[in-house]
């Protein structure tokens, strides 16, 4: 079970970093999205990963997960739904300003900044 | 008055003149005068107690842990000091009254001098060497404002621009310094400091603490080789001249040699080191001070050559020579402070300060003449004026000097030096007061007005005051002379006097007057030889230097640093991947503490579906919309799979979460290009997926090593585990510790969840009015538009649903503390519930029926969540310290209150402010793309039956 949770932490990784090195700012938001997931489960899974344990006090058990982790994760996933909104609009605007969505800077060409005025 | 005050009064004060500027240039200068003025005062007032020898000391501790503590001393030496700043400070702001003309910004430069008097000020009573170094700093930003204060010239940008350079590099030695000298003794205190003179010597790092201190006061007080810079700053207006480049900043590498004077000197390395480097700017500076025609250059090269006089002094390590430095102090100031104002008052009147276009002043300005000459007899040595007093000391210790086992080396150089110093000065009277008159001059020269005449003849009046009588300067130059001694040497027994008897030191300045005025007969062909000569232009060098340290850099830092954020990606994904291999195959690998668990067929197919959708996204991702929906499922598998390891709070967040997100997304791909063209190379992506597979390959193993081993130290959580129903007074030990264990830490994330929202708003509100909005109201949708924008089902169905999501949000926030749930959960529920409306009935229907707006919302959140905390100061405890009880009102089953709950309606008043406020401004932007606009809750509606409704049948353009 460990094997499958951890490969799935793995792929995320790669999915996420093959995505973040591609040249538009879609596929990068994407792949920054997947290594959030990725960041997430591990950290999640610091705390042991236990079928059947939520950490919610009741009488008569007395082992439950971890709920440590699980705490942090929690904000974790609501600051990254956060962070996620300012670079989809920083590149929104950047594209609408510019009609270009590279994430890269472009060489400068030789008519750079003289907009207009051609 | 307190020694805090006498510092912050000019910090404070330094806000008055930017305030007063409108009031009139005499209502500015008059403010800054007072302000100076006040903390004179308050100097003075501390004159009694310096005086009987005492100390004078104020103390505030700030950060005692790092040895940072606000602590100022008033010794001799510190009085000294901070009379000459705030007294020639107040005679230059007189005269700048006058000098500067009514094109210059007054406030602006009174605000820069107040700000360097103050860092002086701070300097010279610091107690503490780090505070110290702090105010050292400042004098190195504010004299790069002062000096650069003529932005339109470039002379005053470069020249600001290199002093700062020079004295901030040196600044960075000092810092080095000090912090070893701290480290050596154990204390930041310079009080403590001097009094561990044989504890530091005897220390094996005492040669670097000296070079890197000496490194710092060598720059900031031009010494060879740093020298250069101070030549170049004469480029400011003269009233920085006069007070940073004579009396004060240049005096502060000279101060810090006397104040470090106990522990560091009588060494063979301080000798060698000071004194050669003293020496040689000495001699070079009045020989380079001789040739130059700019009357503030050649001031400039006097000041660096006397600078290096009182280097050298302080560098014989005798009480003799410490007190004949101190005595050059007090003289140089008066007499160079005087000649820089009046080179100032002929640039003013004449409109030229060229020697070779100057002359014959004598009868056209006479008070002028007589102040410079005056001022420029006591620099070359004159009897009866009080640079002779000090030059005579110096030559007289300059006598028993031997240096590099020569006993003729010093005093030769030094009677060379004063030779050239009285030189320059006879060149100075003489070019350009005698002769004949000139006819060209660029403007008719003639006395200013009393106010600018009497600041520098005030100091005249110390010049021939203490030459005529140096019995009156006797006991204040012991005083401080004392103070620098400290314990360290004995009380000098000589005298101040004018006649010492037939002795070496008459013969040398004999010499040297002679000789000046020899040289000054010469002068013409000696001007051609030296113009003659070949010799390194060091302004040429420093840029050189800096030109090549900035290629360094960019040599080093354009491969990997070149605007391309996917370069940058790989690079950081490379390098942590090789980190984390170093520290695997060098760190111990402890043995696994848990054996693997058995595999469950639920999981595999989760995990199946989930490494579908991720490879899915990989090879599908030039299709964005697909892309994302395939995001959406490995979203939903995530979810799932922290419901099946026991974190059901976790699984809520991250569904709900899930929702949002892809919404947003949507919204933005409405306006970004459907599909990600393929523009990489096959190469290109072949490096990707390698770099790629290498990231995924380390998380995969730190992931599986991490997940089969206890971790090296005990965690926390049994404590949480523990205390959550009897401290917290819930169950749900997830919920208690976001709201109550970790409250603060939810606090702030609150916070930063707010900012990103607001963010996002600020930067639509600033493309929506910038040129991007004007595009987006001619955009023309890409593709095809759906016919009923808002179709009624989905509006019946919404409206429905909508008081059953607040039901179900308003009961996950209740249930929060005992069972799965919470603030953060209820909120991205409600949102939910919200957007479904906007969705429907679209953006102006739903605006409309708003109440608050969503920063309102916002700001209660955190409001809420802020004064919970601090609620608990009025009970005495601190901040965000929770309390609950249970209380019983009849019919209602027994409940619990708890303060930890109304943090958590701060939690949630935040969260859907925040959701709600960045989606609402990535719909803001659609809105602007010309759609329709309706008021009415769906487009086609049966019981409206008017022609708009079937109008907007059409599509929406």
């Amino acid at each position: 079970m460990e094997l499958l949770i951890a490969s799935a932490i793995g792929i995320l990784t790669a999915a996420g970093i093959y995505l973040v090195l591609r040249l538009r700012t879609f596929p990068v938001i994407l792949g920054i999205s997947l290594l959030t997931y990725a960041v997430n489960v591990f950290l999640f899974t610091s705390g042991r990963v236990t079928v059947g344990a939520p950490p919610v006090l009741r009488d008569d058990i007395t082992t439950y997960t971890d709920p440590l982790p699980q705490a942090l994760v929690l904000t974790a996933i609501v600051i990254s739904f956060g962070m996620t909104a300012v670079v989809v609009m920083i590149g929104l605007g950047a594209f609408l300003g510019s009609d270009d969505d590279h994430v890269d800077d472009r060489p400068a060409l030789p008519d750079d900044g003289s907009e207009g005025t051609s | 008055m307190s020694l805090f005050f006498i510092v912050a009064l000019p910090f404070f004060g330094a806000l008055l003149p930017g305030l007063m500027n409108a009031a009139g240039r005499s209502a500015c200068a008059g403010v800054t005068f007072t302000v100076t003025l006040t903390a004179f005062i308050g100097l003075l007032t501390n004159l009694p107690s310096v005086l009987a020898g005492d100390v004078v000391m104020a103390r505030v501790d700030w950060m005692p842990a790092l040895g940072l503590n606000f602590t100022l001393m008033l010794d001799g030496l510190g009085f000294f000091f901070a009379l000459l700043i705030l007294g020639i400070g107040l005679l230059i702001i007189a005269y700048a009254r006058q000098y500067l003309s009514r094109a210059d910004h007054m406030g602006e430069f009174f605000t820069y001098l107040l700000l360097f008097q103050g860092a002086m000020v701070g300097i010279v009573l610091s107690d503490n060497v780090l505070l110290l170094l702090i105010f050292w700093e400042l004098t190195s930003l504010s004299s790069f404002l002062l000096i650069g204060y003529w932005k339109h010239l470039p002379a005053g940008r470069q020249g600001a621009r290199m002093a700062l350079t020079v004295t901030g590099m040196g600044g960075l030695a000092m810092i080095g310094g000090m912090l070893i000298l701290g480290q050596i003794v154990g204390s930041y205190d310079l009080s403590v400091i001097l009094q561990n003179r044989d504890l530091i010597q005897a220390d094996p790092l005492y040669l670097p603490a000296l070079i890197l201190i000496l490194l710092g006061c060598f720059t900031k007080s031009a010494q060879f080789p740093f020298h250069f810079w101070l030549p170049h700053a004469m480029a400011a207006p003269t009233p920085v001249s006069a007070y940073l480049h004579s009396a004060t900043m240049v005096k502060a590498g000279i101060f810090l040699m006397a104040r470090m004077w106990p522990v560091l000197s009588g060494t063979t390395e301080w000798f060698v080191i000071v004194t050669t480097a003293g020496l040689i700017t000495m001699v070079l500076g009045a020989v380079i001070a001789l040739f130059k025609h700019d009357l503030k250059a050649l001031l400039a090269f006097s000041t660096v050559s006397h600078l290096g006089l009182i280097t050298m002094l302080l560098g014989t390590g005798t009480a003799f020579g410490a007190m004949a430095a101190v005595f050059h102090i007090l003289n140089h100031a008066t007499f160079k402070a005087a000649l820089f104002m009046s080179a100032g008052i002929i640039d003013h009147e004449a409109h030229t300060r060229d020697i070779r276009r100057l002359g014959g002043l004598r009868t056209l300005m006479p008070v002028t003449f007589m102040i410079v000459s005056l001022a420029a007899l006591s620099m070359a040595g004159i009897p009866l004026l009080n640079g002779f007093l000090s030059k005579e000391m110096m030559l007289e210790e300059a006598n028993h000097t031997v240096l590099f086992n020569s006993p003729w080396l010093v005093p030769v150089l030094a009677t060379i030096g004063s030779l050239f110093s009285a030189a320059y000065c006879f060149r100075l009277i003489s070019h350009v007061f005698f002769g004949p008159v000139r006819d060209d001059y660029p403007a008719k020269p003639h006395d200013p007005g009393a106010g600018m005449w009497l600041p520098p003849a005030l100091l005249i009046v110390p010049v021939v005051g203490i030459g005529v009588a140096p019995f009156l300067a006797e006991p204040f130059v012991k005083l401080v002379t004392a103070a620098v001694l400290g314990n360290a040497a004995d009380m000098p027994s000589a005298h101040l006097k004018i006649w010492h008897g037939l002795v070496p030191a008459l013969y040398m300045s004999i010499i040297a007057v002679v000789g000046g005025l020899a040289m000054l007969a010469i002068f013409k062909p000696a001007l051609r030889l030296w113009e003659g000569t070949p010799r390194p232009e060091a302004k040429v060098i420093f840029e050189a230097i800096v030109e090549g340290a900035a290629r360094l850099a960019q040599l080093l830092i354009l491969p990997l640093h070149n605007g391309a954020f996917t370069r940058y990606a790989a690079v950081g994904t490379v390098t942590i991947v090789f980190a984390g291999y170093y520290a695997w195959t060098t760190g111990t690998l402890g043995a696994p503490t848990y054996a693997p668990q058995a595999v469950d067929p639920v999981l595999v197919s989760g995990w199946g579906m989930l490494v579908a959708a991720t490879v899915g996204m990989v090879f599908l991702h030039r299709n964005r919309f697909l892309s994302l929906i395939l995001m959406g499922i490995v979203g939903l598998m995530v979810s799932i799979g922290f419901v099946f390891f026991s974190a059901p709070d976790l699984a809520m967040t991250q569904f709900t979460v899930e929702v949002v997100t892809i919404i947003l997304m949507l919204l933005a791909l409405n306006f970004l290009p459907n599909r990600t063209p393929i523009e990489s190379t096959v190469l290109r992506r072949l490096r990707d997926v390698a770099v790629a597979i290498a990231g995924g390959l380390a998380s995969f193993a730190l992931a599986y090593h991490y997940i089969l081993r206890d971790p090296v130290a005990a965690s926390i959580s049994e404590f949480h585990l523990a205390n959550s129903y009897k401290g917290g007074g819930g169950t749900n030990v997830v919920n208690v510790i976001l709201v109550d264990f970790r409250g603060f830490d939810t606090f702030g994330e609150i916070i930063v969840l707010s900012i990103a929202a607001l963010l996002i708003y600020a930067l639509t509100e600033t493309l929506l009015k910038g040129p991007v909005g004007a595009k987006l109201l001619n955009r023309k949708p890409d593709q095809l538009q759906a016919g009923g924008v808002h179709p009624m089902m989905m509006v019946v169905l919404t409206r429905g649903m909508m008081p059953v999501v607040m039901m179900v949000g308003f009961f996950i926030f209740l249930s929060g503390h005992n069972e799965p749930g919470g603030g953060f959960i209820a909120g991205l529920i409600v949102s939910i519930g919200v957007v479904m409306q906007y969705m429907a009935s679209g953006f102006a229907w739903t605006s409309a029926r708003l109440k608050y707006p969503y920063h309102g919302v916002i700001g209660a959140g955190v409001l809420v969540a802020g004064l919970t905390g601090i609620g608990s100061w009025f009970v005495a405890k601190p901040f965000l310290t929770s309390d609950f009880t249970y209380v019983r009102i009849p019919p209602f089953e027994k409940f619990e209150l708890a303060t930890a709950a109304l943090f958590d309606v701060g939690v949630f008043l935040s969260v859907v402010g925040a959701v709600m406020l960045s989606l609402e401004s990535f719909s803001r932007l659609a809105r602007r793309a010309g759609t329709t606009e309706s008021l009415h809750p769906m487009d086609i509606d049966p019981s409206r039956g008017d022609a708009a409704s079937l109008s907007t049948m059409k599509e929406g353009v």
